[in-house]
């Protein structure tokens, strides 16, 4: 099959410049990059994908079994760097991607030359000694969510998305990318996002790694942030003046010039 | 009826109580801006772009059991969800707004100051500045207690629906294999080798959920006889099951010390009538037989009780049946007579039994049966290429058959191979 379009994937800016490689998280597809995609396209070749399942993939090329551990996502990532022939990109990952990213630069170290971690959780779950911030009972809740979202969200979304005048262009890619996505797809996509627990994996970063963090971020709050920067020697963390899980989103200008300084410093 | 009043009426509006309405309909405009925010029928709150609750009406606070001040400037939007409801804002919402500017109708819960929770329904506006800029955020909270307990009940339906699905797929599936080990264990795994004879045999089975009640067996009895039936016992399920098990066992046995088919069928009959004496009719029909050999060919005994009678298709061509004298139904009668057929199968012939499921399959239509004289007909045309042959060509017409078929078929086919032309002379040579 081929990768390129199984993954949607898509190469913008600087054919002569260094390679990013950016990845989406859970709830999300490669769309909600495009606030940062100006500032990088400048310095760098950009490539952006959707994971088999979320966006514009190829959803024929989905299996519960495949992309019910964040190595089925990993094995996406390896796949497009693979199909570029990318050598030394910076990976960077949102959400789940950041510990995808390092599955996916240790399975590929010569393609994977550095991480960008962006919002980063090794683990959701509360343990001894850890506090990620949830409990299991709380991730059954964002299942139910999900669940009672599809019910009212494809009839009543899709129409109000499509029929946005002001905004034609985003109507298609937003109607596919939360509203079409398949809620059995959606549900393995969220277990495997919040009950992964990859705090072990850390360990295994060799590469130059950037951590950045919200100030303020329920999702991944700053002792998770902090741990992260502990457990792998030698990265940076850079904490945003921004709220929210998506500082690309929330602070589109601040996330891509801590991106493009840090890929800028490796050369 | 209120009404607005614009310009000059027409003359014939409202008569003696209009003014009274159109009191009452001013009042109702004297509700102020103020209030009608404060005490709207839906919650409502203005949220800076990090979610910062800045405005927040009464509706939503008596939601919550919260006072203004513990609220405004002190809590986000978030807090007041669950947290699994957080984790869908953070996830799905909010990135939605920033890329949208509106999010509209989404399903979530607040949780109040009691811990108690309210499923509601929130629409969320971005108002900008005129450069596009961000400024605030609107979000109106629709109290959707009763669509929730609607939507929960639709969907823990969907949900019992799709595991009572898999239940009775899982259970199929374990009910076939049981029917198929215990369809196997009443018929013969292979039929056995016996020189200068060609067999077949052949089960079509109507229904993958049921067991059959047709049956047969090719056995030894001795140096050069070997002992045979086929039969077909009345109804379906378990109790044909059993009593399949019981009319196999009984013939073979009974084969081993009777040495004529009809002695073997009495002795069935006998077992049978027995059994049906609990006011549980069973009953079956059969065709039981004996091989002796004799020279190239075999010396054939058989008797039937209440069977389709036995096709012998000749090496010369053509196919008659065997008749079989008397015959009764199996069960019926505890003294009922069966008297013994005898033909002899020369180099080239064969002998079919087969069970009625062949000959009452419906064709053209749905209207005819299939019956014995096209079977005879068949037997005819395909004989003489051999039991193999014959019932490969059987095995297809049944899938001709289609859904004409509805009760199980069993073929047993023995045959002696014609001898190769010239073959004799070699020998001799």
């Amino acid at each position: 099959m081929d990768v390129l379009s199984r993954n949607n994937v898509a190469v913008t800016g600087r054919n002569d410049g260094p390679t990013v490689v950016l990845a989406h998280g859970f709830g999300c597809d490669q769309n909600l990059w495009r606030l940062v995609l100006p500032r990088l396209e400048r310095d760098f070749r950009v490539v952006r994908f959707d994971y088999v399942g979320s966006g514009r993939s190829d959803l024929s090329a989905w299996s519960a079994d495949r992309y019910s551990a964040l190595d089925g996502y990993a094995r996406d990532a390896v796949e497009v760097c693979a199909a570029l022939d990318l050598t030394g990109a910076v990976f960077v990952g949102h959400s789940v991607s950041a510990m995808v990213g390092v599955l996916a630069a240790a399975a590929a170290p010569e393609r994977i030359g550095a991480l960008a971690m962006v919002t980063p959780s090794p683990c959701y779950i509360d343990d001894e000694g850890y506090r990620g911030g949830f409990s299991a009972a709380d991730i059954d809740e964002l299942l139910d969510s999900l669940d009672s979202n599809y019910l009212g969200w494809s009839a009543a979304m899709a129409p109000v998305i499509m029929g946005n005048p002001d905004r034609p262009e985003l109507g298609a890619e937003l109607e596919r990318s939360f509203c079409a996505t398949d809620p059995d797809i959606a549900a393995v996509f969220a277990r495997t996002t919040f009950l992964s627990d990859s705090r072990g994996d850390l360990q295994t970063v060799s590469v130059p790694t950037l951590i950045l963090e919200c100030a303020e971020d329920v999702i991944a709050p700053r002792e998770v942030g902090a741990y992260v920067h502990a457990a792998i020697p030698g990265s940076r963390l850079v904490t945003l003046d921004a709220t929210g899980h998506c500082p690309q989103l929330s602070a589109p200008e601040a996330t891509a010039e801590a991106i493009a300084a840090f890929a800028r410093g490796l050369a | 009826m209120a009404r607005v009043s614009r310009g000059p009426e027409p003359a014939d509006t409202g008569g003696g109580d209009g003014g009274a309405d159109d009191a009452a309909f001013t009042s109702l405009l004297e509700d102020s801006a103020e209030e009608l925010y404060e005490s709207a029928p839906c919650g409502y709150l203005s949220t800076l772009m990090d979610g910062t609750i800045a405005k927040v009406n009464a509706t939503l606070l008596a939601w919550l059991g919260r006072d203004r001040d513990d609220v405004v400037g002190r809590l986000r939007f978030s807090d007041l969800l669950t947290v699994g409801g957080r984790l869908y804002h953070e996830t799905h919402f909010a990135p939605l707004l920033r890329m949208r500017g509106e999010v509209n109708g989404i399903a979530l819960e607040i949780r109040a100051a009691d811990g108690s929770r309210r499923p509601v329904l929130v629409t969320s506006t971005v108002k900008t500045a005129e450069d596009g800029e961000p400024l605030l955020i609107r979000t109106t909270l629709t109290d959707a207690r009763d669509r929730r307990a609607y939507e929960t009940e639709l969907l823990r339906a969907r949900k019992a629906a799709e595991e009572a699905r898999r239940q009775a797929e899982a259970d199929r599936a374990r009910l076939q294999e049981a029917m198929a080990v215990l369809q196997q264990s009443l018929l013969p795994d292979t039929l056995p080798e016996i020189p200068g004879l060609e067999t077949a045999a052949h089960y079509h089975t109507a229904s993958p959920d049921q067991v059959g009640g047709d049956f047969y067996d090719l056995f030894p009895l001795g140096a050069d006889r070997w002992g045979f039936f086929l039969g077909d016992v009345v109804g379906k399920g378990p109790e044909a099951a059993s009593l399949t098990s019981l009319a196999r066992y009984t013939l073979r046995t009974a084969a081993l010390y009777e040495t004529e088919p009809a002695a073997a069928l009495t002795v069935l009959n006998a077992a049978l009538t027995e059994r049906g004496t609990d006011g549980d009719p069973r009953y079956c029909t059969a065709v039981v037989g004996v091989l002796d050999r004799d020279g190239d060919g075999f010396e054939v005994r058989l008797a039937s009780g209440g069977h389709p009678p036995a096709v012998v298709a000749r090496a010369q061509g053509g196919a008659r049946p065997l008749e079989t004298p008397g015959g009764l139904i199996v069960g019926i009668l505890s003294d009922a007579p069966f008297a013994t057929a005898r033909t002899r199968l020369a180099p080239g012939d064969s002998l079919l039994l087969y069970t009625d499921g062949l000959t009452e399959a419906r064709v053209g239509g749905n209207r005819d049966l299939f019956g014995e004289d096209a079977l005879r007909a068949f037997t005819a045309d395909h004989g003489r290429s051999g039991p193999q042959e014959l019932v490969r060509a059987l095995v297809r017409l049944l899938e001709e058959f289609g859904e004409g078929l509805s009760d199980d078929t069993a073929l047993l086919c023995l045959g002696v191979p014609a001898a190769p032309r010239g073959a004799g002379e070699a020998a001799q040579a």
